[in-house]
């Protein structure tokens, strides 16, 4: 399974379009079960406030899988992610209210590997704060 | 309280068998608001090559974040949970998960640190389908932070 992207045709630099992902308190609770993580922190300001954070936070794997869609949509086929690995670095703080937070994420090719692979590393952003760390996708292309 | 070193290298028994449902992918991929028609137009994802739907790439660790519970919970280990922060995740893919899937789940303990009080453990999650062909490898850390009276 690979990517619709040739690897001919793209160089270290090439940028993925970037895009931007809304969450607010229904995003979480959604994705809490979708996920099956009830972790309180994600949905119970009480709770989060009380063991230390500014807020609810987002799940750090919700923040994840925001992330590589920046890549599977640039690849059509998500199968052409071969690897991906992040660091959590920030919570993404997700406020009681009609805006809620925003993740921004770009990413670019940073290395053209053996077998028309490429590593992509993406940066993801919120409220100003780099949220993920090492975020990086090995992606096959065609 | 430093976590056991001896562990390092344990491994814990399989899983019994998670089913990949196509809802569940559906649901999955609408809480991550990703609309990739990969994951649920089967159409869709026989065009790209694929036998059924396939799973966004981070939906395993839903699979694979259940199973290390056998780990957490280990009483040998002494892991206080509630001061548990997920560090660093990743996964090296075979394949995609895909709707039909039966996998199995085996964690093993790759590394136990300590550093500025804080424990630190490397959890490898090897996920293999009802045939025992590999599917995913997902490596997960988990940080213990110091309890406040050891700060």
């Amino acid at each position: 399974m690979a990517a619709k992207i040739a690897h001919a045709d793209v160089e270290v630099g090439t940028e993925l379009p970037a895009q931007s992902f809304p969450v607010t308190r229904a995003t979480l609770v959604q994705y809490a079960g979708a996920s099956g993580d009830f972790n309180p922190i994600h949905w119970n300001e009480k709770f989060a406030v009380g063991v230390g954070l500014p807020d609810v936070i987002a799940h750090g794997m919700f923040t994840m899988a925001e992330a590589v869609r920046v890549v599977t949509d640039w690849a059509v086929d998500p199968a052409a992610v071969v690897e991906y690995g992040v660091r959590f670095t920030k919570p993404v703080v997700v406020p009681n209210d009609d805006q809620g937070a925003l993740i921004e994420v770009t990413g670019k090719v940073a290395a053209l590997l053996d077998d028309n692979k490429v590593r992509v590393d993406l940066v993801a952003m919120s409220a100003g704060q780099k949220v993920l760390g090492m975020s990086r996708a090995v992606v096959q292309l065609g | 309280m430093a976590l056991d070193q001896s562990l390092v290298g344990r491994s814990y028994p399989p899983t019994s068998a998670y089913e990949v449902g196509r809802e569940k992918i559906r649901e999955f991929a609408e809480a991550v608001g990703d609309r990739n028609p990969a994951y649920t137009d089967q159409e869709a994802a026989k065009a790209l090559g694929h036998p059924d739907v396939i799973a966004p790439p981070t939906f395993v660790f839903t699979i694979t974040f259940k199973a290390a519970g056998m780990v957490v919970q280990d009483p040998q280990l002494g892991l206080d949970y509630s001061r548990v922060v997920h560090g660093d995740q990743k996964f090296a893919y075979t394949r995609p998960v895909r709707a039909g899937d039966r996998l199995s789940v085996t964690s093993t303990i790759e590394a136990i640190k300590s550093m500025a009080g804080n424990d630190i453990m490397d959890i490898r999650s090897e996920v293999h389908d009802e045939s025992g062909e590999h599917v995913v490898t997902a490596w997960m850390k988990l940080v213990a932070r110091a309890a406040a009276e050891e700060a």
